[in-house]
């Protein structure tokens, strides 16, 4: 009973945590399309990208936003899916945190990354 | 071995099973997809040159069509998930079926517009 009642309680507060992410993210990924719009005119180089972002504030703190959103987000959607196909796999768990952090720590590097232009 | 109701042909034929496949389909690829991107923008770590190097990879075809395959899957995803979250939030009631059909019109112009843009 508390098990099944802790399980209904973390699930609600993964619930609200996935909608709240989604909030952020639906501001984030619209300002992110137009940015891609205006970023692939004429394709992408290296240099033009690090010219907009090299020691752009503003676009390290919306671009970190967006990361930690994602590594809400995506991962509890990974795992509500796997947990729906695979219930008896125990994969959900892992599968979802592995991405969280893949999430967090890749793309914390590419906000590093495009912030300093590699000048650490 | 699924946990899912098993759903008949008439509730599958409803337009908003057809948005919840594709919210889910475009939500996993882009989950798969993130950690690349990351890794791909991370190499800006080893500076100009070497992000370069690595930002050569796009100008294949297959990364071309790729980019644009998820240009449409983001804004599919963005416009599905604002309709979700309307349902859950907003003060209508009913399964905003027109937004289904907006959210399917704006991918649409998304991946014209990808594809205006690139060219």
């Amino acid at each position: 009973m508390g098990q099944a009642m802790s399980t209904n309680v973390l699930q609600a507060k993964l619930w609200y945590a996935q909608r709240i992410s989604a909030m952020v993210l639906g501001l984030c990924v619209a300002i992110h399309l137009v940015i891609i719009f205006y970023a692939i005119r004429g394709g992408l180089s290296a240099q033009e990208i690090l010219g907009r972002t090299q020691g752009n504030v503003l676009f390290a703190i919306f671009y970190e936003i967006f990361v930690l959103a994602c590594f809400v987000h995506a991962p509890i959607g990974m795992a509500n899916i796997l947990q729906e196909t695979f219930p008896k796999s125990g994969l959900a768990r892992p599968i979802a945190w592995i991405l969280a952090l893949l999430i967090l720590i890749l793309g914390t590097t590419a906000v590093v990354g495009v912030f300093t232009g590699g000048g650490i | 071995m699924r946990s899912r109701p098993s759903l008949d042909y008439r509730a599958k034929s409803h337009l908003s099973y057809f948005a919840y496949v594709c919210h889910r389909f475009s939500g996993l690829l882009l989950a798969c997809f993130i950690p690349l991107h990351f890794l791909m923008l991370s190499q800006s770590l080893r500076g100009a040159e070497g992000f370069q190097k690595s930002l050569t990879l796009t100008d294949l075809w297959v990364f071309k069509f790729g980019e644009w395959a998820l240009v449409i899957l983001l804004a599919v995803h963005l416009a599905g998930g604002i309709r979700l979250l309307m349902i859950e939030f907003g003060p209508w009631k009913g399964l905003r079926k027109g937004w289904i059909q907006l959210s399917i019109l704006f991918a649409i112009v998304c991946g014209l517009l990808f594809l205006y843009f690139a060219s």
